[in-house]
């Protein structure tokens, strides 16, 4: 086993040894599963960031285990990866510090923070997965760690809200199979270093090629939540603050965008997604899902549902940009938006779960004045906000810019329309939040004030948004630095020839 | 000595010979039963390691009982399938010994019914090594006739030990279950008669060579066919099976589960793909695959709409034996398709999750005193070991990757797709579409805080009662990861296994 290797085991050991003596431990030792979890995701982060370097300078980190004739477990460490493990572990360790203070004293951590390790395991099994049916198998896996997170409180309302999310989540997850199986008769094994089958499959079996194709996108649009899969996202806000930040930043949502973008680049290729044509579909249940999920999220006054309808609308801007293959600055959109959205969503969730825990409030109708009361939440609030509808310098800002340019480029004009369009209905949504809460009166008391101290709200509960939001900032007013998540993506866009 | 010699073929006897004694050992001295047959069980562990490296170094072997020759002698063999059930049947067994040593320490300890629970416990531990006997007899026998006698020794053992629990539901269905064995037994041996009658050779390499010419082998397949389906539960013959696996003991359901109905199909499907080869038609083994997925879908059905767990975990071992009988038409689908590797797999991962599922079905009834699905609750803050072991052997049985029935659904779909024969693939997904759904429904009431949730520790079990199942489960979802290993057992010694040569 050389140094590659291990590093690749190591990183996806750093979260699962941590989980597993987690799950052992009792109840009370609160103090060493707080160790745990902090040790475990900062080595993580290190070692992910290690690999990066690695990855720049050429080196190749590979893991091959065959099982069958045809089937073997591939892990592979590209630019593309490296990119959805460093989102992933650094949004898991803010989310870790924020799910400690937010669960202080509820049953069952132990098993809540298992379960949370060993999800963001196989997050990054899904960032570091070199062919189909190691996607597949983490895919699947993901399902079963997140389901347990969902229906943690365990109330009825939770479980059938777990039950419809495994429902979706397992029938898009054998829809998956059956498109990984058959497209594996067709053109064989396909490993995602190769950015493509060979073309010369498309003369002889080209509709078969594009059932496929659609099957694929429907295992993975169930977790993308395109429109019509998306029915288990807004149900699943009954889960814990920390677990939906997770959910729709980091693990699942974002997993299928991933997905998305595997399938496109690097399964089919670009040269024969353009032959097939079945891109104008994926663009046009994209376009669908935008304006869909933003205009449901202008009716609710629940705070979490409408962020979680957002989610719905944002995620597509990654399969919008996806679907203009052929153009380099449209694919640099739709990669840089799968680190952007999740920036700006975790710090949207983190601070609805202050207002939630601190105050009680889970309307929109009950944020009146509230940015007085817990000034700093509303602040990180306001910018990922802002960001979400595209205000410069945010990172949606930088997103939005490229998605743009790439349809410039592509002379789809359609594309600007539908930008102006879901910017307009984002700013609607959000700029009235942010209205009642900085400039309306407050009306009665709070909800449910539980907290009354020194900050305006716990310590652990107030540093991870604020942490985000600075990012939500910095990485759009520095985008073109060295360090930012923008060049990175042109880093992987330069490695396809598109 | 040459019995200690590395290459001796007398080896494989001991998975037989060992049990044996060691059951008669313990009809003989009603204490240190434990012991005696924990010595047993490990020791089979052992002989059958051994045996799998004595077929990796030295091949495919056949031992002469007492030096005679077939047609006049017993013969005993070792391939490929054989050794590897063997294997499944070894580490199960030492599972469910340890298991059933916490479980009736459990309930004897329990000084209401001691007594009674003490008499269940003497009659358990031999009958069950009489059942081992016969199980690893099965597998290792090649004399058509010896193997009516391994057959009817598990019926018979199996049968009394579905009848301890003295409960009058379960004697009821233990009663059903001793009648429907010996009626597959007897049928089974009428085929046997015509096949002597035919071929005048009891040997199955023999009868191998001879089957193709003669026009009773047919009559006398179907024969054969009919009694080891009876006793494998094949839809529509499953009618006997929930019942009396559902009201056993807890490590007496494990073991009728797991082990018992795969020694029965094993022998079917050596006769259909090895033996009989010859003479088996398309149209007959598509009607074998109808009855599976009629199987996969009214097991499935029945499981979800059941409500006490025992009975859902039994309906599901009907639902997944259909899937052994799907892989009977796919065989033929396209040139190469290695049907053994995919019952293999299937019948591994089945017999490993099966059995974590029913060992922590039983601990969930002896934890609460029932096993209603409805009121489950606040057993994951009592039993976490035992919650995640059911949730493994779940994920396991549904299917999904990485563990063993992932692999053999991956061939069959290959075969299936490649063929062009939708229906299958259907059949092959709802079916583990359904299995999520019976084994979740359970699951989310485990998961339910119950309304007066306190932090204190219930009464907890002992290790024995939760450790097992988990190990068990571990392993069926982890056979995925050794299919290089299995396959490479299985190709061993047997030329019928991969005709076109190793993959």
């Amino acid at each position: 086993m050389n140094s590659g290797q291990l590093l690749l085991i190591s990183i996806l050991l750093s979260s699962f040894i941590p989980g597993i003596v987690i799950f052992c431990l009792p109840e009370e030792q609160h103090r060493l599963r707080t160790i745990l979890n902090l040790c475990g995701s900062i080595v993580k982060i290190s070692l992910v960031l290690l690999m990066n370097a690695g990855i720049y300078y050429g080196h190749i980190f590979e893991i091959r285990i065959p099982l069958i004739p045809g089937v073997e477990l591939l892990l592979n460490g590209d630019p593309l990866s490296a990119l959805f493990a460093t989102l992933s572990s650094v949004l898991w360790l803010l989310t870790t510090i924020y799910a400690i203070g937010y669960l202080e004293g509820s049953p069952n951590r132990s098993h809540f923070f298992g379960y949370f390790s060993l999800c963001v395991t196989v997050t990054i099994g899904i960032a570091l997965a070199g062919n189909l049916v190691t996607f597949l198998l983490f895919y699947e896996m993901l399902t079963l760690t997140t389901y347990p997170l969902v229906i943690h409180r365990g109330t009825e309302k939770s479980l059938r809200a777990g039950r419809n999310y495994l429902i979706y989540a397992l029938g898009g997850g054998a829809v998956f199979l059956i498109a990984v199986v058959w497209l594996q008769s067709v053109v064989g094994p396909v490993d995602f270093s190769e950015a493509g089958f060979s073309p010369s499959y498309l003369a002889s079996h080209s509709q078969v090629l594009s059932i496929i194709f659609v099957l694929l996108i429907i295992g993975v649009g169930v977790k993308a939540a395109l429109v019509p899969l998306h029915g288990w996202l807004p149900q699943a806000m009954v889960a814990p603050a920390p677990v939906s930040a997770l959910l729709h930043a980091v693990a699942v949502v974002k997993a299928g965008a991933f997905g998305i973008i595997r399938i496109v680049l690097d399964v089919y290729g670009a040269h024969n997604l353009l032959l097939l044509g079945v891109l104008p579909l994926l663009g046009g249940i994209a376009t669908i899902t935008i304006i869909y999920g933003s205009v449901r999220a202008l009716q609710q006054d629940d705070l979490k549902r409408r962020l979680a309808f957002s989610t719905i609308s944002q995620v597509s801007y990654i399969a919008l940009g996806m679907s203009m293959v052929d153009q380099p600055l449209a694919v640099i959109g739709a990669l840089v938006h799968l680190v952007h959205q999740g920036l700006m969503k975790i710090t949207l969730f983190f601070c609805a779960g202050n207002l939630a825990e601190t105050l009680g409030i889970h309307r929109i109708s009950e944020m009146n004045g509230v940015a007085r009361r817990m000034p700093f939440t509303m602040a990180a609030f306001s910018i990922g906000a802002l960001g979400m509808i595209g205000i410069p310098p945010t990172v949606g800002f930088v997103s939005k810019w490229y998605l743009g340019l790439g349809g410039l480029a592509g002379g789809n004009w359609w594309l600007l329309l539908i930008l102006v369009l879901s910017s307009l209905l984002n700013a609607w949504y959000f700029l009235p939040v942010l209205i009642r809460a900085w400039f309306a009166k407050q009306q009665g008391p709070w909800p449910e004030e539980m907290y009354i101290g020194r900050f305006e709200t716990r310590l652990m509960l107030l540093v991870p948004p604020l942490i985000t939001a600075f990012i939500v900032l910095a990485a759009g007013l520095v985008a073109n630095a060295q360090i930012s998540p923008l060049a990175w993506v042109r880093f992987i866009v330069r490695g396809y020839t598109l | 000595m040459i019995f200690f010699e590395a290459d001796t073929p007398a080896w494989m006897i001991a998975p037989v010979i060992l049990p044996l004694i060691a059951g008669l050992l313990c009809f003989l001295f009603n204490r240190k039963t434990f012991i005696i047959a924990l010595a047993a069980t490990l020791l089979n562990f052992v002989v059958v390691c051994f045996l799998i490296y004595q077929l990796l170094v030295f091949g495919s072997m056949r031992c002469y009982i007492g030096g005679w020759r077939p047609p006049l002698g017993i013969t005993l063999r070792t391939d490929g399938p054989a050794l590897l059930m063997l294997l499944m049947t070894a580490v199960t067994g030492l599972a469910v010994t340890l298991y059933a040593r916490g479980y009736f320490s459990h309930r004897i300890s329990n000084p209401l019914r001691a007594g009674r629970h003490q008499r269940q416990q003497r009659y358990f531990w031999p009958l069950w090594l009489l059942l081992l006997t016969g199980l690893n007899g099965l597998f290792l026998s090649n004399d058509i006739f010896n193997l009516y006698v391994t057959l009817e020794l598990i019926g018979i053992s199996a049968a009394s030990l579905a009848a301890l629990s003295g409960k009058p539901a379960s004697q009821r269905a233990s009663f059903r279950y001793l009648l429907i064995s010996l009626l597959g037994s007897l049928t089974y041996l009428l085929g046997v008669v015509f096949l002597y009658r035919t071929c005048g050779v009891l040997d199955l390499d023999m009868l191998q060579n001879l089957a193709g010419n003669g026009a009773g082998i047919s009559t006398a397949l179907a024969l054969l066919t009919a009694g080891l389906l009876l006793k494998t539960a094949l839809v529509p013959l499953h009618f006997w099976l929930p019942p009396a696996h559902a009201n056993a003991l807890a490590p007496v359901s494990v073991i009728l589960s797991a082990l018992v109905v795969k020694g029965s199909f094993y022998l079917l499907f050596r006769f259909w793909f090895e033996i009989f080869a010859p003479i088996v038609t398309l149209p007959a083994l598509n009607f074998m695959g109808i009855l599976g997925a009629v199987a996969v879908f009214w097991g499935a059905v029945q499981a979800m709409r059941q409500h006490r767990l025992k009975l859902m975990v039994a309906y599901s071992t009907v639902s997944q034996l259909g899937y052994l009988f799907i892989a009977f038409p796919l065989s033929r689908a396209v040139e190469g398709v290695q049907v053994w590797s995919i019952v293999i797999f299937l019948a591994l991962t089945h017999a490993f999750a099966k059995s974590a599922m029913f060992m922590a079905a039983g601990s969930v009834y002896l934890h609460l005193g029932h096993d209603r699905i409805k009121d489950l609750e606040g057993v994951r803050s009592s039993l976490p070991i035992t919650v995640f072991a059911y949730g493994i052997a779940g994920v396991s049985l549904m299917g999904l990757p990485p563990s063993g029935a992932f692999i053999a659904k991956w061939m069959l779909l290959n075969s299936a797709l490649t063929s062009s024969q939708w229906w299958w693939v259907l059949v092959i997904i709802s079916g583990s579409l359904l299995a999520m759904i019976y084994v979740f429904r359970v699951m989310s009431r485990f998961f339910v805080i119950p309304k007066e949730y306190t932090l204190k520790k219930g009464e907890a079990l002992s290790p024995l009662l939760e450790w097992p199942a988990l190990i068990l489960a571990v392993i069926s979802l982890s056979l995925g990861l050794l299919a290089p290993w299995i396959l490479h057992v299985l190709s061993q010694g047997n030329t019928g296994i991969f005709p076109g040569g190793l993959p």
